[in-house]
């Protein structure tokens, strides 16, 4: 039975957690994903969960406890942002390579430097090829729901890889939304246990984890590694599709907004999804066939699904709350594009990167964005196809 | 329990031949050692830091340990140790676990331990896991190819301080990191090397592992390759390290300090020096003033010692 | 599915091996031959070993096996001969050899 509160999204996941009460939780304070730590630890001194807390002095310690616990058959979890996500960017591929299902709260914001506390995804998508599925979410209510579904994605047997929920920093982990959370046993059942086949500890057999491994094998653990990713698109159906039936609430690769007859669409990630479909909304009332694909899984990438959604669509602004530095473009538009290169009748594609370090994006911004495109359509010019938003600039703007 | 030393030999081998190991390597010694000091029946989880042991001792698919082992990365190993005992505690609390008695062990290098493992060897010291630290101190990042690290000692050469005419090899003293471990106040702590019948190890690896809480135990383990000996060698070097007082064997148990091997005649230090090749820029005449340095320094860390274990007490092991 | 070490090698395909290279058992080192890095090989004589067992706790590859107390002959399968145990030795029980390869 499901009740209605008043969480942000911070708490929201911490109270996630609290429900599925992990075995292991290590974790180091970064703005702004440190209340999850500091609301997990009060709901450990309060006796609510069993979990061991591990008061760890860095990130990477962070990351190398997770592991260790995973390892030894124990449900670990930890939460970091930004700097702290760099700091364990080692550790990170090793959690995938050893293929421990470890989960991950990232409230993203923005990587040194200049140091700045706020949003934009540069944290995660730098991690992009380190072998963790990453989902994102839009808002709390996502942000509560994804991670309810983490563990059962990233233990699925045939998958065993690390996971990140994502959400924007202060932004959704700061804000406070009325969501629906659900009871605790509902929860559990939904969950479930966690019983690896191996684990260092409590069993007949010892395991080793870890080893040197010399080049006539090392190639052929990245490839089964690669496979796993691959299986993971089915896992997270799977679970997303057991959700809907147990909870309610449907989820899938990206959310499809006013797509179906749209001629013009964003591809977008995270919580800039609501303001842009309330300029959707406002567009569509004027006649204009705007559509917006919210992407809420980033990792695996959803390729042949993305293509098939922005088929019909005639010009598309892949936008990327990041930069990627790349002189050519952000790493959504990047793969975005490559999504859509087999299609017969390509959108045209331009790339905006907006809202670096927590540069606001109102629907006005937004609104520049879907009437470039309709410039576009007219003039049947694409222009240039990296732009940014949102900077000061001195120079005349495209948007 | 007096140390039977035939009888902890007659335990089954929890370190098994076949790793890659060099001929002579003192840090298979310390591996066999460490594990020996388990009472029969209880299991352990080895969290290895990367370094030689690592890659010898586990090269896909050959492991060399009987028990469990995990090796993650470099700076880690105490870290990934915290995660194993955390895991433990927990699933015993939630009657997941099979009754067997685990004991937890890292063994990293003085590389992994000194250095860019400093910072996880303290906090995980700091936080009180039931836990037992192993370094086996080679004196120099030796997997990588013998470069200097905070433990390698003034004078050495190593490829990252040669010697040559601008240079006597390592400027600074060797780290003193058994005196850092005991600073954090955990309830054990012990330098030792591989002596006669290996009493004075084994009696210290066995507190070690069996006091609850961190506890840490410094190993010298000579290494034929970045030391510059004939592998054969490595007992008479131990022998001469303990003799000349430059790697003196105590234990400090809840704060307190006890020296556990007096020499009855304190050999100089170049009975030590002159057994390695890393020393031998240390005989070439106009370099006289180093040995003199050398032996300056093991005298005042000699004399600091005695003081802390109070001059006129020496307890032997217990 | 908990492959055993005994079945993977360098010729074996990636379905055959195990995820992030885990290993379900303990000791398989034990097949691999170390003896062969030899130059030189220690010989023992159990006519003048004292049975003091010294020698066993300094080898560093366990190449000194004991049963109930006594020591038995080398392991030769991982025996790399680095003569530390010959060095220890009180009573000259043992001996290096030149290793002689077919």
């Amino acid at each position: 039975m499901s009740r209605r509160d008043r969480l942000s999204g911070n708490e929201a996941v911490a109270y996630a957690m609290k429900q599925i009460d992990p075995d292991v939780f290590a974790a180091f304070p970064i703005t702004p994903s440190t209340e999850i730590p500091q609301y997990f630890a009060q709901y450990v001194a309060n006796g609510q969960v069993n979990t061991e807390y591990v008061t760890v002095e860095s990130e990477h310690s962070s990351m190398s406890t997770c592991i260790g616990a995973e390892a030894a058959g124990a449900r670990a979890v930890t939460a970091t942002s930004s700097a702290g996500l760099a700091y364990m960017y080692e550790m990170l591929y090793v959690a995938a390579t050893s293929r421990l299902p470890i989960t991950l709260a990232c409230v993203n914001r923005t990587l040194t430097g200049p140091i700045n506390i706020n949003n934009d995804h540069s944290d995660a998508m730098g991690a992009r090829d380190s072998g963790w599925i990453q989902i994102y979410a839009e808002n709390n209510q996502e942000a509560y729901d994804n991670y309810l579904q983490a563990m059962r994605i990233a233990e699925t047997p045939d998958v065993r890889l690390p996971i990140m929920i994502c959400q924007d920093g202060f932004i959704t982990s700061h804000a406070v939304e009325n969501i629906l959370l659900e009871d605790d046993a509902a929860v559990k059942a939904f969950v479930g246990e966690y019983r690896p086949e191996a684990a260092l500890i409590g069993r007949e057999s010892p395991l080793a984890v870890g080893p040197y491994d010399t080049c006539p094998y090392c190639m052929e653990h990245k490839v089964m590694e690669a496979e796993a990713m691959k299986n993971a698109k089915r896992a997270i159906l799977d679970v997303a599709a057991d959700f809907e039936r147990t909870f309610g609430r449907k989820y899938g690769f990206f959310e499809e907004y006013r797509m179906e007859d749209a001629e013009v669409a964003l591809v977008l990630i995270g919580s800039t999804a609501g303001t842009a479909k309330a300029c959707v909304e406002d567009l569509r009332a004027k006649g204009i066939k705007a559509g917006l694909i919210k992407l809420r899984v980033f990792r695996p990438f959803p390729m042949e699904e993305i293509a098939r959604a922005l088929a019909h669509v005639k010009a598309c602004a892949v936008m990327d709350k990041c930069e990627g530095n790349s002189a050519c473009g952000g790493p959504l538009f990047a793969e975005v594009r490559s999504a859509c290169y087999d299609l017969p009748d390509r959108p045209k594609l331009i790339n905006v990167v907006y809202g670096l370090a927590g540069r606001d994006c109102p629907v006005t911004d937004i609104e520049r964005v879907y009437r470039h495109l309709m410039r576009i359509l007219e003039t049947g010019e694409t222009g240039p196809l990296y732009i940014h938003m949102g900077q000061r600039t001195a120079e005349e703007e495209v948007l | 329990m007096p140390y039977n030393h035939k009888e902890e030999l007659s335990k089954p081998e929890r370190f098994v031949g076949g790793h890659r190991l060099c001929a002579g390597c003192g840090a298979g010694i310390v591996a066999r050692a460490m594990t020996r000091a388990l009472d029969e029946g209880d299991k352990a989880v080895i969290c290895n830091a990367t370094g030689c042991v690592e890659v010898s001792t586990f090269t896909y698919p050959y492991t060399s340990w009987e028990d469990s082992y995990i090796h993650s990365a470099f700076e880690n190993a105490a870290a990934t140790c915290g995660g194993v005992e955390a895991a433990f505690n927990v699933l015993k609390r939630k009657g997941k676990m099979d009754g067997a008695n685990y004991k937890f062990l890292v063994l990293g290098g003085d590389g992994g331990t000194y250095d860019i493992g400093f910072q996880s060897l303290s906090g995980a010291m700091e936080r009180g896991h039931d836990m037992t630290y192993f370094c086996y101190d080679n004196e120099a990042y030796m997997n990588t190819g013998i470069q200097r690290s905070g433990s390698t000692p003034r004078f050495a050469n190593a490829t990252t301080t040669p010697v040559g005419s601008a240079s006597t090899g390592k400027k600074q003293n060797k780290k003193d990191l058994t005196a850092i471990m005991v600073a954090h106040g955990i309830p054990y702590a012990a330098q030792t090397t591989f002596i006669g019948n290996f009493k004075d190890l084994h009696e210290k690896a066995h507190r070690a592992i069996y006091t609850p809480g961190p506890a840490f135990v410094n190993v010298m383990a000579p290494c034929p390759r970045g030391w510059q000996y004939s592998a054969e060698m490595l007992p008479e070097i131990c022998r001469l390290a303990v003799e000349t007082c430059v790697w003196p064997l105590y234990e400090v148990i809840e704060g307190r300090w006890y020296l556990n091997y007096m020499p009855k005649k304190k050999l100089p230090v170049e009975e030590f020096l002159k057994t390695q090749g890393r020393f031998r820029h240390m005989f070439k005449p106009g370099n006289e003033w180093t040995i003199e340095e050398a032996q300056k320094y093991v005298d005042t860390k000699w004399e600091d010692l005695l003081e802390k274990c109070g001059r006129d007490s020496l307890t032997a092991i217990r | 599915m908990k492959r055993s070490a005994k079945d993977i090698n360098e010729r074996s395909p990636w379905q055959e091996m195990t995820p992030g290279g885990e290993i379900y058992e303990g000791g398989t080192a034990k097949d691999y031959n170390t003896g062969e890095w030899r130059t030189h090989r220690p010989v023992w004589d159990p006519e003048i070993c004292k049975q003091c067992l010294l020698c066993a706790p300094f080898c560093p590859d366990s190449s000194i096996p004991v049963k109930e107390k006594r020591r038995m002959d080398f392991d030769l399968m991982h025996c790399k001969g680095c003569g530390i145990c010959a060095a220890v030795c009180p009573f000259g029980a043992i001996r290096m050899e030149q290793e002689v390869r077919e």
